[in-house]
């Protein structure tokens, strides 16, 4: 008995040896989103610095919407949850509906950029662009670099969907999309820390 | 006996590591309500200014802990450990690189700067 379960055991372990490549790229992806945490935790740090120093221009009180970013977190909120059911479906082995909530996520995601876009097409148009005071300035790094993120999740996962037609469900895309996933989820992370501290400490 | 068994753990850890409906359920509801709780916290404008923001950044540290848990699957079992000790690493550099430069900064600005520091 005993000698059976040490065997089986060692089989499980030689199975998951052969069986590991797909997690080693995942861990090398969250590296890199580490990394990518360090780039955001410069941006905060600057804007934190900064976000009193407007020039005598407007200040967050006076420019921020708060129900219009209510929506904007709600779409990005919605585009996780969904992109999550997905995940799900891939793991089902459910090509169709992995596909299917691809989209939604897409449509979901593209209405955050769009929203931004034209956030910052507003205060540009009434003057208040990144050149206007070092608060604005770093308003617009920060949450620019964030739009940048999610504009590139947005090809990633349109890429993907051409990839998962085209090729099916096979290792490649599965673990393209598990590190997409990863990407997906730490851009809502981000966001969670940008609507807290920029938007609700700057009307606050 | 001991096969069944074996298989039946590693459909657990298989589990875990993908996350359930149930589990992406729960993090998205969770997330709504803790999202609606800072946005009207601020958008009412009942709560004094420093308890307010108090709040918002224990509201803000809860709903990370949600995302990471419900969504990133971060966790202490053994396919997640490496993940979170990498995670917990980058908060410590995050911590020092951002409370480092407020704190350099504050300073500065009241000792520094004797008209403007308030």
């Amino acid at each position: 008995m005993t000698q059976a379960v040490s065997t089986h055991l060692h089989d499980v372990a030689h199975h998951h040896e052969h069986h590991d490549d797909g997690s080693k790229t995942t861990l090398g992806f969250w590296i890199y989103l580490m990394s990518d945490c360090l780039i955001f935790s410069g941006l905060f740090a600057t804007f934190a610095v900064l976000r009193h120093n407007t020039a005598g221009g407007p200040d967050g009180k006076e420019l921020f919407d708060l129900s219009y970013v209510l929506v904007e977190t709600m779409l990005l909120l919605v585009s996780s949850f969904t992109f999550g059911v997905g995940m799900l479906n891939l793991y089902a082995g459910n090509k169709g509906r992995l596909l299917g909530w691809l989209f939604v996520t897409f449509l979901f995601g593209a209405g955050f950029v769009g929203m931004e876009v034209y956030e910052f097409h507003h205060l540009i148009s009434e003057g208040n662009g990144p050149g206007r005071s070092a608060f604005l300035s770093a308003f617009f790094t920060l949450i620019g670099t964030h739009g940048l993120h999610v504009t590139f999740g947005l090809i990633w996962i349109l890429i993907m969907m051409h990839q998962v037609k085209r090729f099916g469900l096979d290792g490649v895309s599965t673990r393209r999309l598990a590190c997409l996933s990863l990407f997906w989820h730490f851009l809502d992370i981000v966001w969670i820390c940008v609507f807290t501290f920029v938007y609700l400490f700057g009307v606050l | 006996m001991s096969h069944s068994h074996g298989v039946a753990h590693d459909h657990a850890a298989d589990h875990a590591s993908h996350g359930s409906l149930k589990s992406y359920i729960v993090g998205f509801a969770l997330s709504i309500i803790l999202t609606v709780l800072s946005f009207r916290m601020v958008m009412s404008g009942t709560a004094s200014q420093s308890s307010a923001a108090g709040w918002l950044v224990l509201l803000c540290v809860a709903q990370l802990l949600v995302q990471l848990i419900f969504f990133l699957h971060m966790g202490t079992a053994k396919a997640q450990r490496q993940n979170t000790g990498i995670f917990v690493f980058t908060v410590l550099v995050l911590a020092i690189a951002v409370g480092g430069s407020l704190w350099v900064m504050h300073n500065a600005n009241i000792l520094m700067m004797p008209g403007m520091g308030h």
